[in-house]
């Protein structure tokens, strides 16, 4: 009887290995000052492995999903990923929810040779281009464009500027001003604020008093620009507000209000409009769906940052089917073939330069209608 | 001129914000000498339980009062469980107790309720207010109201009311307070408490304009303590003076100097004030009797 047991369990043993699982790894912040960002994504990740393993798997093997909570915090990400590829031996990782810990992981996967794809915007991720780290979310660069094409669509050329001064704020401000001089507009105004300041009407008064500004600009993130909103009515300054698609979500029109809200433009994704896309847009069925199911899910509005992990994981796992492999330089390969992919952010395609693969057209102009949002094109 | 205005209702606003915040860390203060550094978590607490009370249905000064008793009892929660065990310990050790106990109401908040922005609807509307070319929303004089309200029951609290004596005395004394009669820990906790309550209120007032989140509450606590410093800690008079003055000079730098600079300017003054004098605008001299 007993050595009947030891045969069973030592057969269970030597038969684990062989359902071996497709492991991937992620290291996203969870909790901690990002976690907004990061919230979404696990969720989203979790979501869809198990949507996946309920639907066969990949390549008929089931995914296994290792996941960390960095908490935002570089350091701890950089131990996470170093776990990920040491221990856990995962074959590709997603992750890295903010600039700040994707860049400080990136050489971990670089030299261990695992594909990584980042969730995070900083086109200093992908550019200059390194062989295995890869993103989805589009550029803050791409942003800036998206916007100014719109304002050159409008005969806008000279324009006031408001921006945070946290590390969103910042960067975007940065990019901005690198290519607004190619759409021949003038920056007449140049204002900051602080990322957890309370009254913005200062640097507005300076904006509206300014002889010559046809519309103003606010790159921001979190609570800045639901107050600049705000204040920006409070003082009825009247001109055309842009916003940023750092807050690209229904939670910025309740935070600003309806009404301060009214007229405001700014880049989004389709996934915010999912329902207002027309029957023939190839993303549409693929945003309802996602949209869908994470709502019925976890019961919360589905978020960009959210999208982002889905496609993400999109990417992956249609590359390691075209591989038909789960070895992490065949996976990367395919990752870097990716072609004609549709995702929440726009159609991924990837070449040996371009390892994000949007264009402009991932983005689209919005604009505050009545508390909803409105497609401009 | 027009804009002067505008500068000077913004820096009004905000620095009533302030002062809202700098008026809950006297009466903590002035009970233990502990400067309170979960303050910012009491305001954070009034403005989420608020908002999750309204969001469920309830109507918004309902929402607003039990937000404020919750917050209260908070606060006696947080001085039974934490700095009353720690009695005997230096005032370093308890102030560094409060700092773990915001960590730890941070971290709980997050989890009870969530890790969003929230506002809720200003009690008298968004219409802003005209004053000579300037505006200002009427939230804005509901916080300045609230301050004033506030400083006056605090002043009263303390020059006019026995228990209000009696909580100067303990800091002053502990031993002396309870050799001539007062219960110190009834005392402690009874600090604890409206602290924790001003601190609610504060939140309640001021969500309309600067929204809430579960981590607003470290920005505002170290903006208020700032103010507080500037006006002498301890002294109700001090951080409402304090409070406005910080704000006035923050909005007159972001206007008329860079907007870069905002903070920068107001620490700097915060810091040529307490070099000449250390105690603050209004702070009290430290001379011990032999």
């Amino acid at each position: 009887m007993k050595f009947a047991l030891t045969t069973t369990a030592l057969a269970l043993i030597l038969a684990a290995p062989a359902l071996a699982d497709i492991k991937i790894g992620a290291t996203i912040s969870e909790t901690g000052p990002a976690s907004f960002l990061g919230d979404p994504e696990a969720k989203t990740l979790k979501l869809l492995v198990e949507e996946i393993n309920a639907a066969g798997g990949v390549n008929g093997e089931k995914l296994e999903l290792v996941i960390y909570d960095d908490g935002g915090d570089p350091n701890k990400a950089r131990t996470f990923a170093t776990r990920l590829v040491e221990d856990d031996e995962v074959v590709a990782v997603i992750g890295g929810t903010t600039t700040g810990t994707s860049m400080a992981i990136i050489p971990v996967f670089e030299d261990a040779e695992v594909p990584f794809i980042s969730l995070a915007g900083a086109i200093e991720i992908i550019d200059p281009v390194k062989p295995y780290t890869f993103k989805t979310p589009h550029t803050d660069r791409m942003a800036c464009a998206k916007i100014f094409e719109d304002m050159k669509k409008n005969a806008i050329t000279k324009i006031g500027m408001i921006s945070g001064s946290d590390g969103f704020g910042a960067s975007m401000h940065k990019q901005c001003l690198s290519i607004v001089g190619d759409y021949g507009i003038e920056v007449l105004a140049d204002e900051t604020y602080g990322p957890t300041d309370a009254d913005m009407t200062p640097q507005l008064t300076n904006i509206k008093g300014k002889e010559g500004i046809q519309a103003v600009l606010n790159p921001g993130f979190g609570q800045g620009p639901a107050i600049v909103t705000r204040n920006y009515a409070q003082l009825a300054v009247g001109l055309p507000l842009y916003q940023s698609h750092g807050v690209a979500s229904d939670g910025f029109i309740e935070l600003a209000g309806a009404e301060a809200a009214e007229g405001v433009r700014l880049p989004g994704t389709a996934l915010l409009v999912a329902k207002l896309l027309p029957e023939s847009d190839p993303q549409r069925a693929v945003v309802t769906a996602y949209k869908d199911a994470y709502e019925k899910a976890t019961g919360k509005p589905v978020s960009t940052f959210g999208g982002y992990a889905h496609d993400a994981l999109r990417i992956l796992v249609d590359a390691i089917t075209r591989a038909g492999s789960a070895e992490p330089s065949d996976i990367r390969d395919a990752i870097e073939a990716t072609k004609g992919l549709v995702g929440t952010t726009g159609t991924v395609t990837m070449t040996a330069e371009d390892h994000l693969g949007l264009d402009l057209s991932a983005f689209r102009m919005l604009q505050i209608e009545k508390g909803g949002w409105k497609i401009v094109e | 001129m027009p804009e002067l205005l505008q500068f000077l209702l913004s820096g009004i606003t905000v620095g009533a914000v302030y002062a809202l915040v700098a008026l809950g860390f006297t009466i903590i203060y002035n009970a233990s000498d502990v400067v309170n550094f979960a303050q910012g978590e009491f305001v954070m607490l009034g403005g989420m339980i608020t908002f999750f009370a309204h969001a469920a249905g309830l109507p918004l000064p309902l929402a607003a009062l039990i937000a404020i008793i919750v917050t209260a009892a908070i606060g006696v929660a947080l001085n039974k469980l934490a700095i009353e065990p720690a009695r005997g310990a230096p005032v370093v050790s308890l102030i560094i107790i409060t700092i773990g106990a915001s960590i730890f109401i941070r971290g709980a908040t997050q989890l009870v309720f969530d890790k969003q922005l929230h506002r809720f609807p200003a009690f008298s509307g968004d219409q802003p207010i005209l004053i000579g070319g300037a505006t200002i929303l009427p939230q804005s004089l509901w916080v300045i109201a609230g301050a004033l309200a506030v400083f006056i029951c605090l002043w009263l609290f303390f020059t006019r009311t026995l228990i209000g004596r009696a909580v100067l005395a303990t800091a002053n004394n502990r031993v002396a307070a309870q050799l001539v009669g007062i219960n110190t820990n009834y005392v402690m906790t009874l600090s604890f408490a409206m602290s924790a309550a001003i601190g609610a209120l504060a939140g309640v007032l001021v969500t309309p304009i600067t929204l809430t989140g579960y981590d607003v509450g470290l920005a505002l606590a170290l903006k208020g303590f700032a103010a507080a410093m500037l006006g002498g800690m301890g002294n109700p008079k001090g951080a409402l003076v304090g409070g406005l003055l910080l704000g006035v000079l923050e909005a007159m730098t972001a206007g008329y100097v860079s907007s870069q600079y905002k903070d920068a300017a107001a620490f700097v003054v915060i810091l040529a004030v307490l070099f000449a004098m250390p105690q603050g605008l209004f702070g009290r001299k430290s001379t011990d009797r032999v």
